[in-house]
């Protein structure tokens, strides 16, 4: 047994203990970590506390400090009157604040304006809150219900007929043309190296125009009687409801399983009754306001939600089509969708606005925010197909090859299987285009609509306000506006992308 | 013995079938047939109303028009253009002033948005929070709302010539514009150019011989020296043998305005700062995307051979961020050039506001004109993705081997 002490591996005094580690919770930590831990990171946070101080404290100084808070013409916000140096100048806001909300739309039909806001605002609401029941009723309402009902409180006027009127009417405008197209087919044939070939053709064409004005021939003969009646509309209405209702009886399986189809459609006609009856559509409606009259922030909202809207079934069915096997239609999304996005939307709306009215006949004329609607909704459609084409690629084949194989459609697989969980994939992606949209919308104002900027760049020209500081303080206000709801979407969509991945998370 | 496989049978039908109508079948046949028909009636419709429509409003039609006297003034032109000259040249004037702020406001975003990143991933906590803000606030204004901005309200409120603000006595910033000298070619310019083409293609060639030793005979070539007498030396040589290249005129204040030097419009001023800013937040957050996306383990195995912070983020984070960063990069250069058409918004003749606009509005030809304009945007994107394919598949082939 040898001495254990002797060894030379045993210590014989205690370690000094270790100073405590440095601490790197707390704001001393935090600061010593993050802010001042090496020469350069002082350096750099020297800098940037140095650019906050020239941005934050001027900008601040502006907003609040220096402001004007009450006046009542530019006299107010001139330094010499106010006695010290001017920051912005918001009695010109107060000024010109409804007519950058509302444009130059009649003050006293402005309640139809706020109606509109808060239907807009009660419907979307319940809709972006995941845990709220009945989304497929909400998401109908304030798809297909709330636009039609806002184009009647917004633009006002009423109606003359419904289903069957229209129908006949498109029908007929569509017959004309296509026996047009061949008799005009014929006429050329005469002098052309072709000629057999186009005179058949051109007689064909005329054969089947002829043979659908016989087809039609009852509808607009219903349309007379109908318009010749004392109550057009609700005649037009109920026969509408009845042949609609009966029509998806029918198609949803007749006695056997087709009742919850007739209500669900008679409840919705009924709907639609009561909206008819409730604004008077059948007398005329609310007196119209002319959309030039139109004007702000208004404008600014019409053109987003209208767009976004509108550009979804488009982006859809573009999507589709450019996954399509038929080689036709898959050249034709191809072509459609990277004409679209490869030029400027300013070039679209100029498109829409000269080009687009000489394309349609002479008596058809489009009223000017209709036309820039309908160049930005092609322009959004095209962007939103490659949105939703990303989340169709990211389906695994295995869902719709499951799908035939329980024998649905390649309908029923698409609109069940497929484009629902497609849908959801790219929340984030769409939302980020619809903030795209809506900060697109200002560029109406260059084609001569009044949306938000454009309204705030018309106030400049006012006289009675015209300060060294109003273009600073429109710009404040309406980037604050612009900025609240582009950065509202944006957190929006984290959230529901972070609901999404909810599975990712350990 | 042995048996041969047989041949599978022919199948003419069924392959006919696959050529018409896709997977569809004679269904999709007869919907392509439909489609076919609905697209000729749409077109038939398009072209039967346009010529109504111009005959009734006695529109002429085709481009004749081009080779007619414009009779407008253009306020910044890059090539000789009067008056009276034709539309064509209109239309040059204006893709030259397109391309000109494009590019110039491709480099400056190029540059805030590489600084941004840098700002966002630094560990600097301060810092990463105002680039943060930065991105944030520009990203969610529209461009149109920036770009107004600077020109109604920043440069606007700028002072006027006389008491511009001044910058070593050479650049003024006033409210009529940026005013530089201006470079007056001088008798060693050629040379000069001359010498700097060498240096470049010299470097280049030196640098593919540098890696093809490297990669082939492992053979390590420090090329540094050589470069950098390639690129300045030989310049500097030609200096001090033919003079100098260039002298610069300096502007003056003379009454109201300046004289001499050269003026840069306030509206290319506003509309460089307003893309450039913009969309330097856009690039910022693809390049920190993309250089997050390199694992950390490869900054690891970097530092555990040896190599600097510098070299590992040059030799092998960059190189495989790259190839995440281009071809967003691309796009939003892509876009960039398309958002300068709203130059139309505050009256910088680019292609859209001297084309679109003035010409549009003079000849009430708007089917030509706006064709015209589409069709350049468009080969300029097709150009572009078609570049990027062939850049995509270089990378994929490389990743490959």
């Amino acid at each position: 047994m040898t001495d254990i002490s002797a060894s030379s591996f045993v210590r014989q005094h205690l370690v000094p203990e270790r100073a405590a580690p440095v601490k790197t919770t707390g704001l001393f930590g935090f600061l010593r970590t993050r802010l001042l831990n090496s020469p350069t990171n002082i350096l750099f946070t020297i800098l940037a506390l140095a650019l906050l101080w020239y941005t934050i404290v001027p900008a601040l100084k502006f907003l609040l400090v220096d402001a004007v808070w009450s006046g009542k013409d530019r006299n107010a916000c001139l330094a010499d009157n106010a006695g010290h140096q001017v920051g912005a100048c918001w009695p010109y806001i107060q000024a010109k604040l409804t007519q950058l909300i509302y444009g130059f739309y009649p003050a006293g039909e402005r309640w139809r304006v706020n109606l509109t806001f808060a239907f807009a605002a009660a419907l979307l609401l319940p809709l972006l809150i995941p845990r709220l029941p009945a989304k497929r009723l909400n998401a109908s309402l304030f798809f297909f219900a709330f636009p039609a009902v806002a184009f009647f409180l917004l633009r006002g006027g009423g109606l003359t007929g419904f289903g069957v009127s229209w129908v006949a009417g498109l029908l007929q405008l569509f017959d004309d043309s296509i026996v047009n197209a061949g008799q005009i087919l014929v006429n050329l044939s005469r002098g052309s190296a072709i000629g057999p070939l186009l005179w058949g053709t051109g007689k064909i064409i005329v054969l089947l125009g002829s043979l659908i004005g016989w087809l039609i021939l009852p509808l607009s003969w219903l349309r007379d009687r109908l318009q010749a009646s004392g109550q057009p509309l609700w005649f037009d209405f109920v026969l509408t409801a009845a042949i609609v209702s009966l029509i998806f009886f029918a198609l949803s399986g007749g006695t056997r399983t087709g009742q919850r189809a007739l209500v669900g459609s008679l409840v919705t006609f009924f709907g639609i009754a009561i909206v008819i009856k409730l604004m008077g559509l059948d007398r005329g409606g609310l007196p119209v306001v002319d959309t030039r009259l139109w004007g702000g922030l208004l404008v600014t909202l019409v053109v987003s939600v209208t767009g976004i809207v509108t550009s979804m079934p488009i982006g859809i069915a573009l999507a589709l089509g450019r996954r399509s096997t038929i080689p036709l239609i898959r050249i034709f999304s191809i072509a459609f969708i990277e004409f679209w996005r490869g030029v400027p939307l300013i070039t679209v709306l100029f498109f829409a606005t000269y080009m687009l009215p000489l394309f349609l006949p002479g008596n058809f004329s489009v009223d000017g925010l209709v036309r820039a609607l309908i160049g930005i909704a092609l322009f959004a459609g095209a962007y939103q197909a490659e949105v939703v084409r990303g989340g169709l690629a990211a389906i695994p084949r295995g869902q719709g090859e499951a799908a035939s194989a329980l024998g649905l459609s390649w309908w029923k697989t698409t609109s069940l299987i497929v484009m629902p969980q497609a849908l959801r994939h790219v929340i984030p992606g769409l939302v980020n285009s619809f903030i795209a949209l809506f900060k697109d919308t200002s560029l109406v104002s260059i084609v001569a609509l009044f949306d938000l900027l454009g309204s705030l760049h018309a106030t400049f020209s006012d006289p009675t306000w015209s300060t060294p500081s109003t273009a600073f303080t429109g710009f404040a206000f309406a980037g604050m506006i612009y900025f609240v709801f582009c950065f509202g979407m944006s957190r929006y969509s984290l959230f529901v992308e972070s609901r999404l991945n909810a599975h990712h998370r350990h | 013995m042995t048996t041969e496989p047989r041949n599978p049978p022919p199948q003419y039908v069924l392959r006919l079938k696959r050529a018409l109508g896709g997977k569809a079948g004679w269904t999709g046949l007869a919907v392509q047939i439909v489609f076919a028909a609905v697209l000729a009636w749409v077109a038939y419709e398009i072209v039967a109303n346009a010529r109504t429509n111009l005959e009734t409003q006695r529109i002429a039609s085709g481009f004749g028009f081009l080779r007619n006297t414009a009779g407008f003034d253009v306020s910044q032109n890059l090539i000789s253009y009067t008056g009276s000259d034709t539309y064509t040249r209109v239309f040059l004037v204006g893709l030259l002033n397109t391309l000109l702020v494009s590019v110039i406001g491709i480099v400056f975003a190029t540059i805030i948005g590489f600084v941004l990143a840098l700002c966002r991933l630094s560990p600097n906590w301060l810092l990463s929070r105002l680039g943060e803000i930065y991105v944030e606030i520009v990203r969610n204004l529209p461009l149109l709302f920036q770009l107004l901005f600077w020109y109604l309200a920043v440069l606007a409120a700028l002072p006027a010539p006389r008491q511009s603000i001044n910058l070593f006595n050479a650049v003024f910033l006033s409210n009529r514009g940026l005013v530089i000298p201006r470079p007056i070619g001088q008798a060693g310019l050629d040379p000069f150019l001359a010498a700097v083409a060498v240096g470049i293609l010299g470097s280049l060639l030196l640098r593919g011989y540098a890696r093809r030793a490297l990669f082939q005979r492992g053979q390590a070539i420090r090329i540094g020296p050589y470069v950098l007498g390639l690129l300045v030396g030989l310049p500097l040589l030609t200096m001090l043998i033919f003079g100098l290249p260039l002298t610069f005129e300096l502007p003056q204040l003379r009454g109201f305005n300046f004289a001499g030097g050269s003026r840069v419009i306030p509206e290319l001023v506003a509309l460089v700062v307003a893309l450039s800013t913009y969309t330097a937040a856009f690039i910022a957050e693809i390049v920190r995307a993309g250089i997050q996306s390199v694992h950390k383990g490869q900054m690891e195995a970097g530092s555990s051979l040896g190599l600097s912070r510098g070299a590992t983020s040059r030799l092998i984070v960059m190189p495989q961020a790259m190839r995440v960063i281009v071809p967003p990069l691309t796009n939003q250069y892509l876009n960039l050039t398309k958002n300068s058409s709203l130059a139309v918004a505050i009256g910088y003749p680019d292609l859209v506001s001297v084309f679109a606009g003035t010409t549009l509005s003079q000849t009430g030809q708007a089917i030509e004109i706006i064709a015209i304009t589409m069709g350049v945007y468009l080969v300029l994107s097709l150009v572009t993705s078609a570049i990027m394919s062939v850049y995509g598949w270089r990378i994929n082939r490389s990743l490959g081997a």
